[in-house]
């Protein structure tokens, strides 16, 4: 019995994850399905927002991976198809903002976090340990140690 | 200039808590549509079963119209059905129906039962038109102007507020351009 288990748990974990994609969705160029599911996979899911295409089982989303896959077999480069979506539903759809107009901000938000971190951190330590710098005993004080020193002595 | 430097990072706190505290009130899925003040797509749908005429986007050319994308598995549709009757009853705007993967005959069924306020329909079950368009959910309603441009797209049923405060007044002053 407890064979048994054990073989169940090891044929379960050589299955594949279940797709959303259908069988009749596949294309029949596997280089071109495999272009279509990295592309679905950058898509956002407009019905459930934070699904991709290729994981969702909304019915928007699969004719949305249908539209994906015809406008590859009519050639369109990669750039295009993605152009092709984001001219109907907007920047929102893809899952990496593309690195240009607004967007830029998004990107260099936080290299800027970073640097200006990294400039407080500095500035706050150096002033610090400015302030608690230790200044040299003058040769009074110098004097009065010696003899206070010399005194304890035995 | 310590007690300064302190407060840096306590300020960006209660900005970021600030920024948050706005993006919570929005709705994430009431996205705005890019297609704003770009012609309607150029289409041409089937009729849906039972009907003589599809719909091309011909039919809506020179005219203010309303097109509104709806199914009879859409719940929100039929909330917003009575809005629909009583615009196309009045004869305030022409109305055109697209009919969103709907099963041959549901949609038809949908309309006997509960009344056609729609001038035409056509058949989308594929989403070809509502991806064109940038739909993500049902019902959704785009203001067509003279020129074939859209300049409205309101998403969810329509309110009698959403109406009288919105959409006629904008239907008034694009007759008026």
């Amino acid at each position: 019995m407890r064979h048994l288990l054990t073989i169940v748990l090891c044929l379960m974990c050589l299955s594949a994850p279940s797709l959303a994609v259908q069988p009749d969705e596949v294309l029949d160029d596997p280089a071109l399905e495999a272009r279509a599911r990295a592309l679905s996979q950058d898509l956002r899911c407009v019905v459930c927002q934070n699904e991709n295409i290729d994981s969702s089982n909304a019915p928007l989303a699969r004719d949305l991976r249908i539209v994906v896959r015809e406008r590859l077999l009519a050639g369109d480069s990669d750039d295009e198809v993605l152009d092709y979506v984001v001219a109907r539903y907007g920047e929102f759809v893809l899952f990496r903002p593309r690195f240009e107009g607004r967007n830029i901000v998004l990107w260099l938000t936080p290299l800027l976090a970073v640097v200006l971190g990294a400039g407080l951190l500095f500035a706050f330590f150096r002033s610090s340990s400015a302030s608690s710098k230790v200044k040299p005993l003058t040769a009074e004080e110098q004097a009065k140690l010696k003899s206070i020193m010399e005194r304890d002595k035995p | 200039m310590n007690r300064f430097l302190f407060f840096v990072p306590v300020g960006l706190f209660l900005g970021l808590v600030a920024y948050f505290m706005v993006g919570l009130t929005l709705e994430p899925s009431r996205l705005e549509s890019v297609l704003i003040d770009t012609p309607f797509p150029e289409f041409e749908l089937e009729p849906i079963q039972g009907f003589e005429q599809g719909l091309t986007n011909a039919d809506f050319a020179g005219e203010v119209a309303l097109v509104n994308i709806w199914g009879s598995w859409c719940a929100a549709c039929l909330i917003e059905h009575p809005k629909l009757m009583e615009i196309s009853e009045v004869g305030l705007v022409p109305i055109y129906g697209i009919n969103w993967k709907d099963k041959p005959g549901d949609g038809a069924a949908w309309l006997k039962r509960h009344g056609n306020p729609y001038t035409l329909i056509g058949d989308d079950p594929d989403s070809r038109v509502v991806i064109d368009l940038g739909v993500t959910g049902a019902p959704e309603t785009f203001v067509v102007d003279q020129n074939g441009r859209i300049r409205y797209k309101h998403l969810g049923p329509i309110s009698d507020g959403d109406w009288d405060q919105t959409m006629w007044p904008l239907i008034q002053r694009l007759r008026a351009e």
